[in-house]
């Protein structure tokens, strides 16, 4: 109960000052196509030399917070994801978006985010210890297996076949393996010095998810006079409310999944959302409308992505070891000060520390009311002409994708990859599979080569992969969820028409 | 148009020219660039800011120092980028990491080398610390040794990948001990690689003093020696591995410093080499870089080119069997 006592230093007008700088630019940031969480809390780094610990870290947490809530603004009304976390509110959010609910798309998904937030930070300020023990528990082999659980997911996420689904995320995979490998260091399909370092994640997204849509409004501005502008229909936030009652299993199974994935050094952010916008799929007896502007995948999705926040950090909070770049940022804003995270964190420096956590706290409530506030202006947004809305998504596209790593090859990337997903959208192929093949790869690759360097060095390959309780438990997982959708295929009888491959 | 192109031409030659003619005693007229090949919050990317966060001052350049990060394969993107495509003009500089760079470049698949950059001063040291798990049945140099002797290829010891300080302190302690050690290799650096420590997916670990450091204060690890020729001044108690009876001298230890792409004015890279090293040496970037836990180790442009040499050879004969 100790971080009641420190609620008041949240309240000073410095911090508080801080806090709303923090949450109101994380939002417009984060709502900026091509601008993701990292890049947010890279640009503030500059300042938090000059400020108190506790400031610096009020300031980063706040926009933390808000960049994940904000990106759910460009991914519901322009269907471009500011950063993997928000790759499945694009799903049914969009599509929401275009049934003329994009204002009550985004009340939802900003309050589903406070809500999975709130619970997020309650977990980091009562759980820490527990959640401490749980972080370390995933080894390279659970890490592994938790990756091909992702990857059984990619066959039914957003495609009208499962074929097409998984040859996406086969492209995803193999995308992934281009650049210098980071274990071996061998360099594999770098045919441009652009490739060497691989293929950025958030270039990626902003090509596979912008570019199509650029094309595609370019097209139909020639075509016609504008009237395609996406219609927004004014929605009362209480009406948002009982709605995110009416939907509770959702956020159940958003906030749980998003703050269980959370914890996981280095994969947590980047998947939570899609792992539970499936999960909720799975769970719902109205699964067939997911994909078609259901407000329960949408709920799921952001409930997740903000639940996450708060555990993520108990990785760099008890054991000073950064689960993310933004965790890694954040250790450096302790660091200038000379706090170490852990122990002398919270012995010896309390006041930081619950200072900084209930600030997150604070700032999830914040977020959400100006969340809601910038809601009531999403329809001006998309009143925006479609021909001059390209341009500037095209701009900011080019620019979002230079910044990551100000490099002119992250560019080129994003442009090809933009164009060749718009021929594959052509052909009915979707984008969420093939980024989620991209994600996972990596990920699957080095634990399954760490694990198994690790293995031949002590019991073999199969003790060490298949035996231990987490394993089995995920393996388990991973068997259900194939035959779970293999049943589902064949229960609807559902064969791929030939008209649908030709769409 | 033709007349307002040309009379551009002949003012941007009139601006060189002056440039070039008083011997660069106005550099920096502008502020200066310097790229660091690790992402954003990264050990090299924190140091890089806080070294020259004095730049500005009148006592040193004048003139700020932008850091501008580019990531990817272990630091290779961001010297390929030095290396190939920067333009030598003395406003950009990049940060070096030793053993990483010369070893990249001797392994081959890059297009750098020592040849590509002239250095300009170091600011720090990071030697390389052998830890294990805080529950551990090791504890000192000798058990791990004694494992490793009795158990072959079995003593499993995380790293922060193939070809960077952690690798080369590996191959110098089998080399050194006559034994064969399993290492594994991370992705995801340091940090990575202390948690497979940590949460005992491996026996042991190379990883950074500072980051080791933390660590033990937070009674996460146990340091039981350093790589480095003398012990470390954060960690006193902690013997180096030559103290424990293991050949291992400091070719492992990460130095961090800026460098210059090669055909930068030699007037510029005189005058960097003089200012660089007393910008260190500030008071307040000291008190910063000794608050984060980050060993500071100033060197002059000299001394730098005799390190890299010395680097260079130790590493050839010991990535040769590879």
């Amino acid at each position: 109960m100790e971080f009641i006592y420190y609620f008041g230093d949240v309240f000073t007008p410095i911090n508080f000052g801080l806090l709303l700088l923090g949450t109101i630019g994380g939002l417009i940031l984060g709502a900026t196509p091509g601008l993701s969480p990292t890049m947010a809390v890279a640009l503030l780094i500059p300042f938090t030399f000059q400020l108190e610990a506790a400031q610096g870290l009020i300031l980063l947490g706040a926009a933390y917070t808000s960049t994940v809530a904000g990106g759910a603004v460009s991914a519901i009304l322009l269907k471009i994801p500011g950063a993997p976390a928000n790759i499945a509110t694009t799903l049914d959010g969009h599509a929401m978006a275009l049934k003329g609910e994009g204002a009550k798309a985004l009340q939802l998904s900003f309050l589903s985010s406070a809500v999975g937030g709130v619970f997020g930070v309650l977990l980091l300020i009562f759980l820490t210890p527990v959640l401490a023990q749980w972080a370390l528990a995933f080894g390279p082999s659970h890490l592994f297996w938790l990756a091909i659980l992702g990857v059984t997911v990619i066959g039914s996420l957003d495609s009208k076949s499962v074929v097409k689904g998984l040859l996406s995320g086969c492209i995803g995979l193999w995308l992934a393996t281009i650049g210098f490998d980071d274990i071996m260091g061998a360099q594999r399909f770098i045919f441009h010095p652009s490739l060497g370092g691989g293929i950025n994640i958030i270039a990626a997204l902003i090509g596979l998810f912008a570019i199509p849509q650029v094309i595609t409004m370019f097209a139909k501005g020639r075509k016609n006079d504008g009237a395609e502008a996406i219609q927004v229909q004014k929605h009362p936030i209480k009406g948002a409310i009982s709605e995110l009652f009416r939907y509770k299993r959702a956020v159940g199974i958003g906030t749980i999944t998003g703050s269980i994935i959370g914890l996981i050094p280095g994969v947590g952010g980047q998947i939570a959302g899609l792992v539970a916008y499936d999960q909720s799929k799975k769970f719902s007896p109205d699964r067939d409308k997911f994909g078609t502007g259901h407000p329960e995948g949408l709920i799921a999705a952001e409930s997740a992505n903000n639940a996450m926040v708060g555990p993520s950090l108990v990785p760099l909070l008890t054991l000073s070891i950064p689960g993310s770049p933004t965790a890694a940022v954040l250790l450096g804003g302790l660091l200038i000060h000379g706090i170490f995270p852990g122990t002398d964190l919270f012995d010896n420096h309390p006041d930081v520390a619950w200072t900084f956590i209930n600030s997150m706290l604070i700032g999830q409530i914040l977020m959400c009311i100006f969340g809601l506030y910038v809601a009531g202006m999403a329809a001006r947004v998309a009143q925006v002409p479609q021909s001059m809305m390209a341009a500037i998504v095209l701009g900011l596209a080019v620019f979002g994708s230079y910044s990551v790593q100000s490099s002119m090859g992250d560019v080129y990337v994003m442009a090809s990859l933009g164009v060749m997903m718009y021929f594959l959208e052509r052909f009915g192929f979707s984008a969420a599979p093939l980024v989620l093949g991209l994600i996972l790869g990596p990920i699957a690759e080095s634990n399954f080569i760490q694990g198994s360097m690790i293995a031949t060095a002590t019991d073999g390959l199969a003790p060490y992969f298949l035996t231990g309780t987490l394993n089995l438990f995920l393996i388990a997982v991973v068997i259900l969820s194939i035959l779970y959708s293999g049943y589902m295929e064949l229960r609807t009888k559902r064969y791929t028409s030939k008209e649908e491959i030709m769409a | 148009m033709k007349t307002l192109l040309a009379g551009a031409a002949i003012a941007l030659m009139g601006l060189t020219q002056t440039a070039t003619a008083d011997g660069h005693a106005n550099y920096p007229e502008r502020p200066i660039m310097m790229m660091v090949s690790y992402g954003a919050g990264g050990a090299t990317d924190f140091q890089a800011r806080i070294v020259t966060m004095t730049a500005g001052n009148e006592d040193a350049l004048g003139m700020p120092v932008a850091i501008i990060n580019k990531p990817g394969a272990g630091g290779r993107v961001g010297w390929n980028w030095l290396a190939g495509q920067a333009e030598a003009d003395g406003y950009t500089l990049g940060a070096y990491n030793v053993p990483h760079f010369i070893a990249q470049s001797i392994k081959g698949g890059v297009e750098y080398s020592t040849e590509s950059f002239e250095p300009i001063a170091n600011w720090g040291a990071d030697p390389a610390v052998l830890v294990v798990g805080a529950d551990s049945a090791f504890n000192t140099l000798q058990d791990v040794v004694d494992f490793a002797k009795a158990n072959p290829g079995k003593l499993t010891t995380s790293g922060a990948g193939l070809f960077v300080g952690h690798h080369i302190a590996a191959l110098q302690m089998e080399k050194a001990g006559d034994m064969k050690m399993a290492y594994i290799p991370t992705k995801g650096g340091g940090a990575a690689a202390m948690k497979a420590v940590i949460a005992g997916d491996v026996m042991a670990g190379i990883n950074n003093l500072s980051d080791a450091f933390r660590a033990a204060s937070a009674g996460n690890v146990k340091i039981l020696a350093v790589a480095d020729l003398e012990r470390n001044e954060f960690l006193p108690d902690v013997p180096t591995m030559m103290e424990s009876g293991l050949a291992v001298d400091n070719a492992s230890v990460n130095f961090r410093g800026v460098m210059v792409p090669k055909g930068t004015p030699q007037g510029i890279i005189d005058k960097l080499a003089a200012t660089v090293p007393m910008m260190f040496e500030n008071k307040r970037v000291a008190g910063k870089m000794k608050a984060g836990g980050s060993p500071m180790h100033i060197m002059n442009r000299d001394e730098v080119l005799a390190m890299w040499a010395a680097r260079e050879e130790t590493l050839k004969e010991l990535l040769a069997g590879l």
